[in-house]
Formats: C-alpha cells, sequence, structure tokens
C-alpha cells in the first residue's frame, strides 16, 4: 500500500520520527481571564496587573464571558465536542511568576474535547487529531537581564486567557509538524480568537518528540518548549531528532525532559527541572462553579462562524473546480480567498486566476514582502487581463508584461486607476480596468497578430529565405517544423497567435 | 450619657439618631473603653483619625435628616477581612503591617450603611483554631474567667462584644469559628449559609466552607447586620449566591403562622440530633441545653428525636477537605508580591521555604502538610476525593432530618472554654471540640449561637440552631422569641 | 497506614515549608495521629457517590457565572506594591530564576 511507502519514505536513519504538539493561543479579549484588567502587550511592568492578577489577600477569580466564547469557536472550527459541562483545577506549584502558587486551568473535564486539523504537505493531505483544548490563565514574566543575581517580576501578562491545543501524537516530520501548526495559525487568527503574534507570544508551540524503530511501543518523548517561530520550529525538531537518534547510537537511553531551543547555536538544551514538577496536586477550584455551556449558545456563536478555509477550499473545488491544491493555496487567509473569488467571477476563467494568483500574484507580493490587500493589481484588474487572453488579444508572456507594467505603474488598489502611460489615452483620464489594460496593449504594441493576410506575407519570407530547411520537413524531417514555427513567431515579433501560425505553415507546407 | 457600651445596636442607634449622644461621642467612648481592656488582647489595631472621620460623617447624615439601623453605630472587624486604613494581618506574622489597596465587600456594605469601624480583630491565625491560641499577636482572654480560651478562630470578635467593648462585630465561619467562640462567650452569632454573604476581601481559609457573620448581644441585632452583610456579590465573587438581599428583621417578634402571642413557635419542629447529646457531651452543657429546649416548648415548639448518623465521620472529612483548600490558598504567600519575606537565604527555593516556616505559625503549618499530603499524588482519591463524596452523604443527611423538622439544635462545643495551654500541645483534641459546628458547615447551612445558661464554673453555654439552606430569618426569628423569654443574652461579665 | 520521616520531608518540600528535625519528628506523630481517627473514613460506602465540591449543589444547580469582557481595572501599581518586600523599577525582585 503506498501509504506505507510513504511512512517507510520518512524513516531518518532507519527511525520513525513521533512528534505531538501542545500550542498556547493567547485569547483575544479585552480583559483578562479572570479580572477586569487589560491584555495589551508591552505595557510598564506591573501596571496591568491589578490585585486580583497579583493574588491580594481576599481576591477571588470571576470568569470573562468572551473567553469561553472563542473557546467555543475553537471547537466548532475544528469539529471537537464542546462540553456542556467543564471543571476548573488548580495546577499547584511553586514559581515567582505564579502568583497564586496554582494555575487556574482545566484538568479532567476540558471545555473543548476531540475534533481535527487537517493540511497539506506539498500535495499530500494531512490530518492530526487533537486530544482536547482547555482554558487556563497564563503567568507572568520573570526578566533577568537587568538584575545581577536577581530577577524581576513582571505580572502584566499573568491572567491573560489561553487556550491550550493538545494533538495526539500524529506527526511524523519536523515539516508535517510546521505545517500543522501553520494550518492551526491560520484557523485561530481566522476565526479571530488569537491575534496569531508569535513574537510576542500569542502563539507558543510545545513540540513533544520521540523517535523508535517502526512497529515498535512509542519512545521516550522530550517536550521543546516555547518554539515562537515556524523556522525554528523546523530547526529544533530537526536537531532534537538527530540528538535523540545520536543517543540511542551511543547506546544511551532517552530520558523525558523539557528542552528550550537555541536560535543562536542551533541547539536544544535540557531545562534545569523543577524537582516536584511530577505532583501539582490538582483538585476542583473551590472558587469556581462548573461551566456550563448551553447548546443555545453554541447554536449562537456557530451562527456568527465565517466560512472556515476548509470549507471554503472544498466550495472552490466544487464551483470552479480547482485542484485541491489550488483551493488549499488560496485559502491561506479571507484576503487571499477574496481576491480569487472576484477575480475568477469577473474574468470566468477560475483555473487561470488561480494559476496567476499563484504565481505572478505571489511572486511579486513575495518579493515586495506585501500582503494581497494592498496588491497594486487589484483582482478587478487581473480579471480584465485573463479575459484578454482568453480572446487572444495577448499572448500569456505578453500579459505577463502587461502585468508588470500595471504592477509598477499603477497607483495601489482599487478597480479604477490613473493612468499616465501612452499618448492612445487621455492624459490622466479615468478609465475602467480593461480599457486600461487595451490602453497598456497598445501603447506597448503587444496585441496579437490575429490578420491572416500579413501572417500569410511573412510566412512565405521565412519558407523562401530557409528553402533547405523547407526541404528537410518535406524529406520527413518533423524537427525543422518547430523551427520554422519559431522563425515565424520571432518575425512577428512574438504578435503572432502560435496555433494560427501551426495552421498556416502546414498548408504551406504540403 | 453614661453606659454607652451596654447598649447594642438597635438601642444604640435608636440613641444617636434622638441625638441623646452623637456617633463622635459614642466612638471616643467605646475607643478608650477598649483601649482600657487592651488586657483581653480582642483588638489588634485601631485608626482613631479614620474612626472619628466615619463618626462626623454618621454624624453629618443625621443631622441632614439621615436615619438607619446602623447609621453611626460602631462595629469591629476580625483581622480576617482586609481593610483599607488599618493593617490587614488574619492574626499571622505572615502578614505584619500588611496594607490592603481594598475594602472587602462586607466591610465596604455595613461603612456605606453609616456603621463606623472602631478597630481590627484578633483572630486565630488565618481563621485555623477554635481558641484563639493561634494567634500571632497574643491569646485573647474570655471575660468569663480570663485565664480560660474565648473559642475561635473569632475570638477578638467574640470577646470584644461580651465584654461590651463594642456592641457587634464581624466574624468568619469555616467550621464553626462564629458559632463555637459565641457559645464560649454568652453572646448571640449566626454563620449564614455558605455563599450568602461575599468573600471578596475575606483572606481565604477554606473556600468552600469560609462565610462571614454578625456576632452582637442579640439575635435582633444580628439581623440587623447580617441584613446589610448578605446578598449577591455578582462582580467580585463567584460562589456569592444570585439571590435578592433579604431584611432578616421582618420575622422577629412576629408569631409564626398560625400560632399565638404567647405561643409564638407554635408548629415550630425542633430536631434534636441524638448524636449530639452522647456521653462526648458534657453533662453541664447538656442541661443547660435541655433547659433552654423545655423553653422552647413553653414558646409552643415541638421536640423531635432525629439522627445525623455520620456526625462523627464529620471530623476527619472536614479536617481533609479545609486543609487541602488551605494548603492552596496559602501558596501565595510566597514572600515575592506582599507579605514576610526572610532575612536571609540561598536561593529562591530556601527564600520560599524560609519566608514560609517563619511567616506561618505551626497549627497553619501542620494544616499545610495536611492538606498537600492528601491533594498528593496518589492519595488524593483515598482522601481528598473520598472526602468530598462523605461530605454529599452528610449534606444528605441533613436533607432528610428536614423531613421531619424545621430547625435542628443541640449544643455548640461539648464543653465549657477550657484553660488556656490546656489543650495547645494536643491539636487532634482541639479538632475533636468541633464535632457539633463541623456537619452543619460542611453542607453550607445557616447555623447560630443562643446563650442558653451556664455550666460548670459559671461558664456560658451556648445553644445551636441550624436550619436549612436559606432559613436565616426562621432561624432568628426563634432565637429571637426565645431572647423575649429569657435573659442570657443579658448578662455580662462581672466588672463589664 | 504511617507517615515516615521521609514523608514529612517531601510533603515540607512540595509546601516549601523548612522543618528542623525536631519540628519533623514532632510532625510526624501529630499528622500519624490526625491520620488515626481518618481511617473510619474507609468504612463507608461511597461507590457512586458524587463529590460534593459546593455545599449548595445538593439544593440548587450551582453553574459558573460569566462576566462581560469590559476593562475596568485602572493602574493602581502603587498602592498594589506597598505591602511588596522588594520593588525595583516597578517590578518585584527574587533571588535569580534559572531556567
Amino acid at each position: 500500500m503506498n501509504t506505507v511507502k510513504k511512512e517507510a519514505s520518512l524513516l531518518v536513519q532507519g527511525y520513525e520520527v513521533v512528534i505531538g504538539f501542545e500550542t498556547h493561543a493567547q485569547l483575544a479579549t479585552k480583559s483578562k481571564i479572570f479580572s477586569r484588567a487589560p491584555i495589551a502587550f508591552g505595557a510598564e511592568p506591573n501596571t496591568q496587573a491589578c490585585a486580583v492578577d497579583l493574588a491580594l489577600p481576599g481576591t477571588l477569580p470571576v470568569m470573562n464571558r468572551e473567553a469561553v466564547a472563542h473557546a467555543i469557536r475553537l471547537g466548532l472550527a475544528l469539529g471537537s465536542h464542546i462540553a456542556e459541562h467543564s471543571v476548573f483545577a488548580r495546577k499547584n506549584y511553586f514559581y515567582p511568576d505564579l502568583p497564586k502558587g496554582y494555575q487556574i486551568s482545566q484538568f479532567e473535564i476540558p471545555v473543548v474535547q476531540g475534533g481535527e486539523v487537517s493540511f497539506f504537505l506539498g500535495e499530500e493531505k494531512k490530518t492530526v487529531r487533537l486530544v482536547r483544548a482547555h482554558l487556563e490563565e497564563d503567568a507572568g514574566k520573570s526578566l533577568h537581564e537587568d538584575f545581577v543575581g536577581q530577577s524581576g517580576i513582571d505580572l502584566n501578562r499573568a491572567g491573560t486567557p489561553l487556550l491550550e491545543i493538545v494533538t495526539e501524537p500524529d506527526m511524523r516530520s519536523s515539516a508535517e509538524a510546521v505545517a500543522y501548526a501553520k494550518e492551526l495559525h491560520k484557523i485561530v487568527t481566522w476565526i479571530g480568537i488569537c491575534d496569531g503574534n508569535m513574537q510576542e507570544g500569542s502563539f507558543r508551540c510545545d513540540a513533544n518528540v520521540s523517535v523508535r524503530k517502526p512497529g515498535e511501543p512509542l519512545g521516550t518523548r522530550r517536550e521543546i518548549k516555547n518554539l515562537n517561530s515556524f523556522k525554528f520550529m523546523q530547526q529544533a525538531i530537526d536537531y532534537e531528532v538527530r540528538w535523540q537518534i545520536e543517543q540511542i547510537g551511543d547506546g544511551h537511553s532517552i530520558q523525558q525532559a523539557t528542552v528550550l531551543f537555541d536560535p543562536d547555536t542551533g541547539e536544544t538544551r535540557a531545562m534545569r527541572t523543577k524537582e516536584d514538577a511530577a505532583d501539582y496536586r490538582y483538585f476542583p477550584d473551590p472558587d469556581l462553579p462548573p461551566l456550563v455551556i448551553a447548546q443555545e449558545w453554541v447554536e449562537e456563536v456557530k451562527a456568527t462562524m465565517p466560512e472556515l478555509p476548509r470549507q471554503m477550499a472544498e466550495r472552490f473545488v466544487r464551483e470552479y473546480t480547482l485542484p485541491e491544491y489550488d483551493s488549499t493555496t488560496l485559502t491561506q487567509s479571507p484576503a487571499m480567498a477574496a481576491y480569487f473569488e472576484i477575480a475568477a467571477k469577473a474574468s470566468g476563467q477560475a483555473k487561470m486566476a488561480s494559476n496567476w494568483i499563484m504565481g505572478e500574484v505571489s511572486r511579486r507580493l513575495n518579493a515586495e514582502d506585501r500582503e494581497i490587500e494592498n496588491a497594486p493589481v487589484s483582482a478587478e484588474q487581473l480579471a480584465a487581463l485573463l479575459q484578454r487572453i482568453a480572446d487572444g488579444t495577448v499572448s500569456n508572456n505578453a500579459a505577463k508584461q502587461v502585468f508588470e507594467l500595471m504592477w509598477s505603474e499603477s497607483a495601489p488598489r482599487g478597480p479604477v486607476v490613473h493612468v499616465a502611460s501612452g499618448d492612445a489615452v487621455g492624459q490622466g483620464a479615468v478609465v475602467s480596468g480593461v480599457a486600461q489594460i487595451d490602453a497598456i496593449i497598445e501603447a506597448k504594441g503587444l496585441k496579437q497578430m490575429n490578420d491572416s493576410g500579413a501572417l500569410e506575407a511573412i510566412i512565405d519570407e521565412v519558407m523562401a529565405a530557409n528553402t533547405p530547411m523547407v526541404e528537410q520537413f518535406r524529406a520527413g524531417k518533423d524537427k525543422a517544423f518547430n523551427a520554422l514555427v519559431g522563425m515565424v513567431m520571432k518575425a512577428s515579433k512574438g504578435k503572432a497567435n502560435p496555433q494560427q501560425v501551426n495552421d498556416v505553415l502546414r498548408q504551406k507546407l504540403q | 450619657m453614661n453606659d454607652l457600651h451596654r447598649l447594642g445596636v438597635a438601642d444604640l442607634a435608636a440613641a444617636i439618631a434622638e441625638k441623646k449622644t452623637s456617633s463622635v461621642e459614642v466612638a471616643e467612648a467605646l475607643l478608650a473603653r477598649a483601649k482600657q481592656h487592651d488586657h483581653l488582647g480582642a483588638f489588634l489595631a485601631f485608626n482613631e483619625e479614620q474612626t472619628l472621620a466615619q463618626a462626623k460623617a454618621a454624624d453629618a447624615r443625621i443631622a441632614a435628616g439621615g436615619r438607619g439601623p446602623l447609621l453611626g453605630v460602631p462595629l469591629a472587624h476580625k483581622d480576617i477581612f482586609v481593610t483599607r486604613g488599618f493593617p490587614s494581618t488574619a492574626g499571622s506574622k505572615m502578614l505584619a503591617g500588611y496594607q490592603s489597596p481594598f475594602d472587602a465587600t462586607v466591610v465596604s456594605k455595613l461603612a456605606a450603611a453609616g456603621a463606623v469601624t472602631l478597630g481590627k480583630l484578633n483572630c486565630d491565625e488565618f481563621a485555623m483554631g477554635g481558641s484563639n491560641e493561634n494567634s500571632a499577636y497574643g491569646v485573647v482572654r474570655n471575660p468569663w474567667d480570663v485565664e480560660r480560651v474565648p473559642g475561635g478562630s473569632s475570638g477578638g470578635s467574640a470577646v470584644a462584644v461580651a465584654a461590651r467593648l463594642v456592641p457587634a462585630t464581624t466574624g468568619t465561619d469555616t467550621g464553626g469559628s462564629i458559632r463555637q467562640p459565641a457559645s464560649f462567650c454568652g453572646i448571640t452569632g449566626i454563620k449564614p449559609t455558605y455563599g450568602r454573604c461575599s468573600r471578596y476581601g475575606m483572606i481565604a481559609f477554606a473556600s468552600s466552607l469560609d462565610q462571614a457573620g454578625p456576632m452582637a448581644h442579640s439575635a435582633a441585632d444580628c439581623a440587623t447586620l447580617l441584613s446589610v452583610m448578605a446578598g449577591p456579590d455578582i462582580d467580585r465573587d463567584s460562589t456569592s449566591l444570585d439571590h435578592p438581599a433579604e431584611d432578616y428583621t421582618r420575622l422577629l417578634g412576629q408569631p409564626r403562622e398560625g400560632a399565638t402571642a404567647a405561643q409564638p413557635l407554635k408548629g415550630l419542629r425542633i430536631g434534636l440530633p441524638k448524636e449530639f447529646f452522647g456521653e462526648g457531651c458534657a453533662p453541664d452543657v447538656i442541661a443547660a441545653v435541655r433547659a433552654a429546649l423545655d423553653q422552647y416548648e413553653k414558646l409552643g415548639a415541638t421536640l423531635v428525636d432525629i439522627s445525623l448518623p455520620r456526625t462523627e465521620l464529620a471530623i476527619p472529612v472536614y479536617y481533609i477537605i479545609a486543609p487541602a483548600e488551605a494548603s492552596s490558598n496559602l501558596s501565595r504567600f510566597d514572600g515575592v508580591k506582599f507579605g514576610h519575606r526572610a532575612a536571609q537565604y540561598d536561593d529562591l527555593t530556601d527564600m520560599y521555604k524560609k519566608s514560609r516556616s517563619e511567616g506561618f505559625g505551626p497549627e497553619v503549618q501542620r494544616r499545610i502538610m495536611i492538606g498537600t499530603y492528601v491533594l498528593s499524588h496518589g492519595y488524593y482519591d483515598a482522601y481528598y476525593l473520598k472526602a468530598q463524596q462523605i461530605r454529599r452523604l452528610i449534606a444528605q443527611d441533613f436533607q432528610n432530618a428536614f423531613e421531619q423538622c424545621d430547625v435542628i439544635a443541640g449544643p455548640v462545643a461539648p464543653t465549657v472554654p477550657w484553660k488556656i495551654g490546656e489543650k495547645s500541645d494536643d491539636p487532634v483534641a482541639n479538632y475533636l471540640a468541633d464535632i457539633y459546628t463541623l456537619p452543619g458547615s460542611l453542607a453550607g447551612l445557616p447555623g447560630m449561637s443562643v446563650p442558653a445558661g451556664f455550666g460548670e464554673g459559671g461558664l456560658p453555654v451556648g445553644l445551636q440552631l441550624i436550619g436549612n439552606h436559606f432559613k436565616e430569618a426562621e432561624l432568628l426569628q426563634a432565637a429571637d422569641a426565645f431572647q423575649r423569654a429569657t435573659d442570657w443574652h443579658k448578662k455580662s461579665p462581672e466588672g463589664y | 497506614m504511617s507517615l515516615t520521616l521521609s514523608d514529612i520531608g517531601r510533603i515540607a518540600n512540595l509546601a516549601r515549608l523548612a522543618l528542623s528535625e525536631a519540628q519533623s519528628e514532632r510532625m510526624r506523630t501529630q499528622l500519624n495521629g490526625f491520620f488515626d481517627i481518618v481511617e473510619q473514613m474507609n468504612a463507608v460506602d461511597t461507590t457512586g457517590v458524587e463529590p460534593l465540591a459546593h455545599p449548595t449543589a445538593v439544593i440548587d444547580h450551582v453553574s459558573l457565572r460569566l462576566r462581560p469582557d469590559v476593562v475596568s481595572e485602572p493602574n493602581n501599581r502603587e498602592a498594589n506594591q506597598r505591602s511588596a518586600p522588594v520593588v525595583e523599577r516597578g517590578l518585584f525582585l527574587v533571588p535569580k530564576v534559572i531556567e
């Protein structure tokens, strides 16, 4: 079976890589999960930590409704079960950035249960199963730099709402792990529950990595903490896999550990383990009755959900008969999907639109590191150009020149633009996308030659000038035909319609 | 006006409203008296400036025609409630001098009603204890016999009222900490249904058990205070019950439905749990309680024998659940954000350990140890979970009992107050003394202590009344009817 | 069951308490004294009994109250840090945290 072949092809020095993810997504709320303090990033130390966040004596938690709504949104997006009854528990441990000496989290009964994330790894469709996603509060930060022999504690982040999203150990390569993380990142930002800012720690990934000989039970895992960029994620996992295989190769066994990735050295190193990390003494938080989510509420939230990337991709396959690969690529962001739909509808050339967006448009965007939201060539303009290719006015190559011109000359955005180029159009006159393109085609003389009289003249010249080649063809050398076509195209300065050249030339050679 | 200190809340409020005296005059007189009786150890802190400012404000409101049952009346708060302007210590060295940036909800509600805060009151450290010997700030002495304990943990609150230093106080009750000291000091106190008063600003001991309540001369005064203290705290406490505030004085002096003025409690069925009257209870206590029950029969009530079969189990169940919650609640005292930090330490862990061992007293450390152990890996199911299951059975026992009766009555404690130091080396003996108050606490039920006479050595004995959830008004009605027919609650110790 | 001194040591470390040898020995005796009265719990059959975490749940169906997502806590750093042992530039200082 070819999936087996695929798995086998992934082995690293005969070892199978097994990866599971725990992702902490900071929820896009205004106030904290259990207090009314703001959660804005980068404020002065401890100015956004109120009495509750500091665990001052006598303070108590009161749950933020919006954080629960975000959990429901994630559950709906991932096809999970949303528990009608879930419980907050205390995870007890001492750490200076943990003001209460316990973290309020969910343990035995999480709010989001099961579900899955599907994505493409190259052309291959992958699905990673989720174990759970639970609500919890973020901790503060320890700053080690500024003080000799001491750490400074900033509790502004303490109490920021988090969803911890936990997968099954379903990933088999660093590439698949990164693809999963990117897909999850796309989903949480798409549905608006997380700003996805990895530099600011809004989306933090921990990877559980282990290796084993195929068919053997799971190996001992090491957890790589706080991978805050997709690049580091891949580097860290690759390093960790090599390290583990080496260890085993040298006859050492892997010890369960938490490790950190150092981008400078490109290596992972074990953290100093909290001796009693094993014993968190979880118990239901007596300050918080059970969280009850009525089905009506879930329905309410469902009604406000946007079309999800996966559903949209499937629709693109249906409505525009695109390959799954195209439709997945085009649903990277709501903006790109919208750009495609406008271009496809306006031009009636869905596949062509897809090719151009994944090709020319993406190439220019990447080169200039722009978002498609402010592409200088609007979806309407692209549509107009595609129409001109479709109706044979311009060749694909010529169209690319037009596109380049529009991109570099056009004022960014908008179906309607000022064109100052060429005498053919009135100075600075406002014209429609199509008119503008026709103008450029005119001005730059990129129109395809469809006049057969002119074409025949050129062909006659070429044949006259290359009698030996004509002979060769007649003697049965087919290669010669292509050479002649090439010379005709050249003589027409690329304006001739290649198909037409073929037909006329064949006639004349009979 | 003389003998101001003898007046209860209602009389004092009336005297102030009728301008026979002023809130300032009362505050000054009681501040002086409290300091004069410093040896009792009831008060931990005063703030004269703030107290007199509050009193002036109250007098101004009265001059402007303002009226209210607590307007201008001085109160004092157990030092478990955080307050601005006074240190809030929970009776612990850990919080020596701690200044809270906010007031407890109960404190601000009473202040808004015009009550004047006279000071903060001594208590067992973090409300853990039944004798007030666990305070880092010294023992509190029982004014009926200064060699004896006042009970606890709200010992300072009970003594301040019994010695007539202040007409009423706030207390907190986790396993009996209002009822037992009220009984030991011959005053009236009520612990309402769990969740009836906001816990916001109450320094947490055991979150699923802690409740605030008033302590005063009479059931009527308690009703007046509780009416102000109780009510939902939607913004601040997720466990405060979504139940509208009530006027707990509404049934006072009213005969029960279908009853007469002569027999106002006709039709009231009082359940007597046989487990509360066994040989574990001292004869002098039983005698006083029985006499009180006879009085209740005269008032028209009928006595019903009932059973609370798991009464004894309440001790291990409570002393697993409460320490478990406490061990977690007290983890925030780590010397980082507030509270005591050791002077010398090698590293972070050493700082934690030294700061906490220096800051917490022996009983608190004992309970942290018990709680940590019963939650730890491999023991959770056998201890904590099992205790929470038996807790439900205990709560159900009460619901079964309330099929047969309206109120449950019995002793508050097995004995009259013991000598200071007598039990301080035997924690388990202290735990056993809580046997009659723990079951109601575990079930979250309202309970009272009503002065019922005197036992050995002329020491007070309290009658405990336990009602079903939200039946505070009925409890207070029954207690008030008794106090209209007796004068135990009017007795004060020699020289006070 | 009876707690040993090493049990006491493990629990004290979990609870971040420093106990001298004498204190540990005393603690051991007192805790074992307490766990003697806990024994009686084993005799109770609790199969199928739901634990009671919130006492009023026996009569009332309790569920978590949710608040609107509104910011209403102003910066109150000065008052909040008034009783802090060591503060510098608004940060709480502790012995170096090694990761």
